[in-house]
């Protein structure tokens, strides 16, 4: 027999391991009835209900899908529409061999091997009884053949639906970004259901960045179909919950003008409002078509593109990365006063060139024969390099790092839109860890000019300019400005501005001498940018810059029409008006433009002209 | 000494063994149906089955204290084989799950159902019930690990088979009510701290699953066709070959995860009574021969294959009866699909070890 344990306590233990299993068991049974009870309510109680639901039997669930939402600029244009189109769909269930009425269908209408590719890779993931898109955006002619043939084309529907459609073109390709055909990728990550019915998706810019607000939430209905599969009768709706429509910051006309200021040329221009951050242009140059994007784009265009040494895809204006020039000067500036080694009237002597003692290197200034006395406002709006060689050189590469970074630079300004690139303001920290070398002396001195290795992208350039407009406020840009419900047009949501961060605080009397000497650079006698200053009817503060692409040699000369285009300065220009009142800040960048004074400047005039000439309209009015 | 039969030598439980044979030969009708007649895919069925068998026949010749032996091992080579799966797995319907060796695949969540109630079973018989605290949690530990690792492939309805069939070791092994509780009341006071830290996207994916009738284009679809056929089925239902809505191609996974919806639409509520009546015998014998089971941890190793068993069941009939999310778990011994039926065959032979080990060891 076995060695049945007589242990009171062992008892107990198997005991209390008993009565769990008779617990279980009784759990299971609980559970079981349950069950039953749910399949007796659906096969009793219900059975006529399903009974008539499975006779009729042809329910189906459709998606109803809400037509995407609507951009809108500022002023009112349409930036994004949605254009009745009509595509052929063939429904894999309803057709008994694909392959030949695809055949069939290239016999009326042309249907390229593109075509037929997506129809393939859409089709692995679609239900059977789907329609899948073969071909979009039919013509009239070939909507008019498929229709006539119809009879003998079961299984293939002429669907009518809204295609994207970007009235302004390349004008605002980059930030507006394009919606296109659904990928594999895209579509594992996506809500499936939601997507029902929904091809497209935002692939870029402000397209994907609020994909989930343009394409609302789709709904369904429940419909009774007949053997073909064509729908009888609609038993319940669910309706969608409609897309938003989008109204940016983005001012159309400004930004028309400022793409119309770089046609023909690589550049970039943003323009911010000082108080908020909302960005009125944002112009990268060239730009692209994003409607070609929208049905799939043509290999050879793609490739084309992405060839291009335009870089037409770069979005510039964020993720271009350009040395900043003499632009940052008035920050080095302001620095220099900020930390009590400079006062606004002490005068370096300005020869022509700069040496580090020991060293015989000449580092020159632009202006070969020397400024002569430079203070402060005057090296700011004259651009004297030799008396930012010598503040570079009492303020460290350290300081100068931190004094760059409270102007936002070197990090990406947070911008709602996505690819931004973060720029560079070079350390001895950072050149240790990225290149595992030391600093040198030479290089802090560059950096004082903005050129070396910093870098900065022109939406930096023109946050850093409305921190100088707003004393020391650093604002964060934004492009969305207002959200509204597509159905009912009421307003949904208002995008408040971040409130703006003071990150300088230094006295008014300094930055009243760093906003009068760049005023001096457009309005002065002597300022770089005079010519762009003249006769305006407002007061504007601005600062060029010319950065270099090649480095020149100790001996040589910088002759414009020696060197090819590709090699010549990058032009560059930041401005903000109103003087007293800032309202609106921008940086213009034009790659190989010459001197920022030459190419950039007067675009920035143009620009705030028709700013404010249209403010004052609308004032008056 | 008392006799000792035949099938005691083959170490066979034979009521088991009658109960699995009635299943599968439904099974059989059910499929055949199902798959419109496939004669292909019963024959598949037919090596699935065979093979299965042999697994069960073979683990069933090992005594308990073998596998008790072996359990942490079991346990671990699993677990491994799960990480592995984690950086090397391959994808198919959309979870990484699937671990390759040349032409074969397998999943080794799988292997979990079986090891995880092996080691708690093994760990918690190492002293009489019931555990301490300090078991209780080391228990805790060696069911969270592989349940996290199996719902990150994601395959929830696995995930969650594991996690019953280990604490229903815990359970049976006799832990307190008043630690029961807590763990209750820590699962639920952690539910809206988890809801809260989760983006948009996960809530809304979270609430389709808990609510598939509100996602109609998706896993809803799947239910409100499945209702059609159960609910038009009747008491008596439409007869053997006769579902019209599984035949008209309405009823999605119709040989797989959703093979009830037919056998409801076919067979009726009558139908569904017979079966569940099987289901429960073998449940029940299951039970006894875990009560019966000289050693805690035959006993506890025995409920827990049983849970895991009964969780197969209950969370099919419930997914296809609209009263569960979609997990994607098949019905045992009826739906089609090689994988599952080995490890609830296996199941199967750890059961009839424990029955039929017993009296020879006792002597």
């Amino acid at each position: 027999m076995a060695p049945q344990t007589t242990n009171k306590d062992l008892d107990w233990k198997i005991n209390l391991v008993h009565r769990r299993i008779y617990l279980t068991a009784a759990l299971v049974l609980i559970i079981t009835v349950l069950i039953l009870l749910q399949i007796f309510y659906l096969q009793v109680v219900q059975h006529d209900h399903f009974t008539t639901l499975s006779k009729s039997n042809h329910i189906k669930i459709l998606p109803v899908v809400p037509s995407r939402g609507l951009i809108f600029s500022s002023d009112g244009i349409l930036l994004a529409d949605n254009r009745p189109s009509f595509t052929i769909e063939i429904v894999p269930e309803r057709v008994a061999d694909v392959d030949s009425v695809i055949d069939q269908l290239s016999r009326l209408i042309t249907i390229t091997p593109d075509d037929i590719q997506r129809f393939r890779e859409l089709k692995k993931r679609a239900r059977r009884f789907e329609g899948i898109p073969l071909k979009l955006n039919l013509d009239d002619e070939e909507v008019a053949l498929i229709s006539v043939n119809r009879h003998l084309l079961p299984g293939v529907d002429l669907v009518a639906n809204l295609s994207r459609y970007y009235p302004l073109a390349n004008s605002l390709s980059h930030t507006l970004g394009y919606v296109g055909m659904i990928d594999e990728d895209e579509f594992e990550k996506l809500n499936k259901s939601n997507y029902r019915g929904t091809s497209y998706i935002g692939k870029s810019g402000i397209e994907k960045t609020y994909e989930d607000l343009l394409h609302g939430y789709v709904g369904y209905q429940q419909v009774e179909v007949n053997a073909q599969g064509r729908k009888i009768r609609e038993i319940y709706k669910e309706p969608p919950e409609p897309s938003k429509d989008l109204y940016l910051t983005i001012d159309a006309s400004l930004q028309i003008l400022a793409v119309q200021a770089l046609s023909g040329r690589r550049g970039a221009i943003a323009a911010i409002d000082t108080n908020t951050g909302a960005v009125l242009v944002s112009a990268s140059s060239p730009g692209y078509d994003p409607n070609l994007f929208v049905d799939g784009i043509d290999r050879k265009i793609y490739a084309s593109l992405l060839r291009s040494k335009d870089t037409p895809l770069l979005n510039r204006t964020l993720q271009g990365k350009y040395p900043p020039g003499s632009t940052i000067k008035p920050m080095l500036a302001l620095g220099g006063l900020n930390l009590g080694l400079r006062e606004p009237e002490i005068e370096t002597w300005c020869p022509g060139w700069y040496s580090l003692r020991g060293s015989s290197r000449r580092y020159r200034d632009w202006k070969k024969q020397g400024h002569g006395h430079m203070d402060m406002v005057n090296a700011i709006s004259q651009s004297c390099d030799v008396y930012f060689y010598v503040l570079a050189r009492d303020m460290g590469i350290d300081l100068i790092h931190k004094t760059l970074t409270d102007f936002g630079f070197g990090k990406p300004t947070g911008i709602d839109i996505g690819g931004e690139a973060a720029g560079l303001i070079p350390s001895t920290q950072w050149k240790r860890e990225a290149l595992g070398q030391p600093w040198y002396p030479g290089e802090t001195l560059i950096a004082g000019i903005g050129q070396g290795a910093t870098l900065a992208t022109p939406i930096q350039l023109a946050v850093a300019t409305a921190v100088i407009a707003n004393r020391g406020k650093l604002v964060r840009p934004y492009l969305l400005s207002e959200v509204k419900d597509s159905a009912t047009g009421r307003q949904v949501i208002r995008v408040s501005a971040h409130e703006g961060k003071q990150v300088i605080s230094v006295g008014a009397e300094d930055w009243d001498v760093i906003i009068h000497s760049m005023q001096e650079v457009v309005h002065g006698k002597r300022g770089t940018a005079r010519s762009s200053g003249a006769g305006t009817e407002y007061q504007f503060a601005g600062k060029t810059g010319t950065a270099q692409v090649i480095t020149i040699g100790q001996d040589e000369e910088y002759n414009e029409d020696e060197i090819p285009e590709e090699f010549r300065d990058h032009a560059l220009f930041i401005a903000f008006a109103p003087v007293e009142e800032p309202e609106i800040a921008l940086a213009v960048i034009v790659e190989n433009g010459g001197g920022g004074s030459k190419t950039a400047a007067p675009i920035a005039r143009e620009l705030l002209d028709h700013y404010f000439r249209r403010h004052e309209r609308f004032g008056a009015g | 000494m008392k006799e000792v039969g035949f099938a005691q030598k083959l170490h066979i439980d034979l009521p088991l063994l009658f109960g699995i044979v009635v299943l599968s030969l439904i099974g059989y009708a059910v499929l055949y149906s199902a798959s419109d007649q496939d004669v292909n895919l019963i024959f598949r069925r037919s090596i699935h089955l065979a093979t299965a068998l042999v697994v069960m026949f073979a683990i069933a010749q090992a005594p308990p204290a073998r596998l008790s032996g072996v359990s942490l091992w079991f346990y671990l080579i699993s677990l491994g084989l799960l990480i592995l799966v984690l950086f090397f797995g391959e994808t198919g319907k959309g979870a990484q799950r699937w671990l390759g060796f040349g032409p074969f695949r397998f999943q080794p969540s799988e292997l979990m159902k079986l090891a995880l109630p092996m080691v708690i079973a093994w760990y918690l018989s190492k002293e009489s019930p019931p555990p301490t605290i300090k078991m209780v949690f080391t228990g805790l530990i060696f069911i969270i690990v592989p349940v996290l690792l199996v719902a990150k492939q994601p395959d929830l309805g696995t995930a969650m088979l594991i996690a019953v069939s280990g604490f229903a070791v815990l359970f049976i092994a006799g832990i307190s009510w008043k630690l029961l509780a807590g763990f209750a009341v820590v699962a639920l006071s952690s539910a809206p701290v988890i809801w809260n830290l989760m983006h948009d996207y996960q809530q809304k994916r979270v609430l389709t699953f808990l609510n598939p009738e509100q996602d109609p284009l998706g896993s809803g679809y799947h239910i409100i066709q499945s209702k059609i056929a159960i609910g038009s089925g009747g008491l008596y239902g439409k007869g053997w070959l006769n579902g019209t809505q599984s035949h008209l191609e309405f009823l999605p996974e119709r040989s797989t995860d959703f093979i009830f919806a037919v056998f409801c639409e076919e067979f009726g509520l009558i139908g569904v009574l017979v079966l569940v009546s099987i289901y429960l015998f073998i449940i029940v014998r299951g039970l006894y021969i875990s009560m019966q089971a000289q050693h805690l941890y035959g006993k506890l190793l025995g409920v827990g294959v049983v849970t895991g068993f009964f969780v197969y069941i209950a969370v099919n009939m419930g997914m296809v009866s609209g009263q569960l999310p979609v997990v994607g778990i098949p019905l045992p011994l009826i739906s089609h699909g090689g994988t599952s039926m080995m490890t609830i065959m296996a199941g199967f032979g750890i059961l009839m070890a424990i029955q039929t080990h017993r009296r020879l060891l006792s002597n």
